[in-house]
């Protein structure tokens, strides 16, 4: 029996869905903790970006962020944090995927209140807006579709990062490879496959769903430079 | 509780240890070996297909959708699911961490490259035309070296986040330094070792990444005003 045989032949047994630790407890495992993490990522990158574009500094703090977090291995995150404060378990592992969350959170924001038309600015600063009121009343607004790419990018890579918890036995989708591989090759290919394409049309799924909720969010005369946007943000992450 | 804190206070598993990294250092060697000849080739082979890719996406346009979709959806795909995708086939070796990382590393260089290679000002285009060059002679001696920039922040790239993704091979027991991370973590929390993995781990990449901007500076000091990476 060939790899793609024994997947299909794995995927289609009920109990490898449903019992404990199968197909449905590791899914809702990944998702809740991959929700955790953006949303911890986002109440901390946010504020900071939202604040260093409104003041216009710590361009280069944004950029240092995403590269020192691209030198670092998820692997080191994933068996450190547990020894630390946190201690073993869920939390540990969802500060870990947090950090990868960061960057471009971060970039995003700051480079969404960086790109607010001047003229805007000055325009709101002549009406007598205070900064706060510029930042929540104007460049917030603007910053949205950047905010969207930045919550979509962000959501991804910690879907796909939260697969490797399982190297910790943090629960997720990864566990389903990582106990195919436990198992041998021979034996366990068609669970190691299943497992790979579990985890990635998760991946793909999310990617598509929050390109849609993008979209939605994106306020009509926004959109037509959606797609630039979203690029010139990609490449802020990138560091380019 | 008490469990977490008994072994927190305890003074023999420090975060640190030279004695550590005395007692251990061919195995350490061994890893730091394996991750950067692991590290080199994928970025050189990367390099060598990405590159032809992206002057075919910037001659015939109509190539470059297609090759920056599928890009996009393959940096999409998790990579220990790559890993899953390719080693039934490859088997348990460094040839299947070695694709891996080769997939990857060859999405960033292209998207950079073609980045790299559009930023070439039409006038500049234009005047080599004038001037007598054809298709080669343009691409060799007026665009590649004006895409110099996109193409070394693409190699960068690629190299800091590959020799992250290294790591993941532990999965098949071919991770470089991160069989050293994952070891101390199975041998009951050993922190020296955890800790001395992640940090060649990210020493690597920062040599690895000046090395590249070195060259790069070699090769294109006319980049050396003025750029910021």
């Amino acid at each position: 029996m060939n790899p793609v045989e024994a997947a299909l032949v794995w995927l289609n047994d009920p109990l490898n869905w449903t019992n404990p630790g199968g197909i449905l407890d590791r899914l809702g495992e990944h998702l809740s903790m991959s929700a955790a993490a953006v949303a911890l990522g986002c109440l901390v990158a946010w504020p900071i970006g939202l604040w260093l574009g409104h003041t216009g500094r710590g361009g280069g703090l944004v950029v240092l962020v995403a590269n020192i977090t691209l030198a670092v291995p998820t692997l080191a995150l994933l068996t450190i944090l547990p020894l630390t404060f946190l201690g073993f378990g869920r939390p540990a592992v969802v500060v870990a995927l947090a950090v990868f969350a960061v960057p471009p959170l971060l970039a995003n924001a700051y480079t969404g209140v960086r790109q607010a038309d001047p003229e805007a600015r000055d325009a709101a600063r002549g009406m007598g807006f205070s900064g706060w009121q510029l930042l929540r009343r104007v460049e917030l607004p603007l910053a949205v579709p950047y905010l969207a790419a930045g919550f979509r990018t962000a959501s991804v890579q910690v879907v796909a990062t939260a697969a490797l918890a399982s190297f910790v036995n943090g629960g997720g989708l990864g566990q389903i490879i990582r106990a195919g591989f436990g198992l041998d090759i021979a034996a366990g290919g068609g669970q190691i496959l299943a497992g790979g394409v579990l985890v990635a049309g998760l991946a793909v799924l999310v990617e598509l769903v929050l390109a849609l909720v993008e979209r939605l969010v994106t306020p009509r005369p926004l959109r037509p430079v959606r797609r630039r946007a979203a690029r010139r943000a990609a490449d802020a992450v990138a560091g380019g | 509780m008490s469990f977490r804190l008994s072994y927190r206070a305890d003074p023999g598993n420090p975060w640190f240890s030279w004695q550590y990294v005395r007692d251990n250092s061919d195995t350490i060697l061994a890893a730091v070996r394996e991750h950067a000849s692991l590290t080199v080739r994928a970025v050189l082979i990367a390099a060598l297909v990405a590159l032809p890719l992206a002057v075919a996406a910037y001659w015939f346009r109509r190539l470059a959708g297609p090759i920056l979709a599928l890009t996009g959806v393959l940096y999409t795909i998790p990579s220990l699911a790559l890993f899953a995708f390719l080693a039934p086939y490859l088997g348990i070796g460094a040839i299947t961490v070695l694709s891996v990382v080769v997939l990857y590393a060859l999405l960033v260089i292209v998207r950079n490259a073609i980045a790299g290679l559009n930023q070439v000002p039409p006038e500049v285009r234009e005047a080599a035309e004038g001037m007598g060059y054809g298709r080669w002679g343009r691409l060799f001696r007026i665009e590649l070296p004006l895409a110099l920039p996109g193409i070394l922040t693409g190699l960068r790239l690629a190299t800091v986040s590959t020799v992250a993704l290294v790591t993941v091979g532990v999965v098949i027991g071919r991770g470089g330094l991160g069989q050293l991370i994952f070891a101390g973590f199975q041998n009951n929390f050993y922190k020296a070792q955890i800790m001395t993995g992640t940090l060649l781990c990210v020493l690597l990449a920062l040599v690895l990444d000046l090395l590249i901007a070195g060259v790069g500076r070699l090769v294109a000091p006319w980049l050396r005003r003025g750029r910021a990476a």
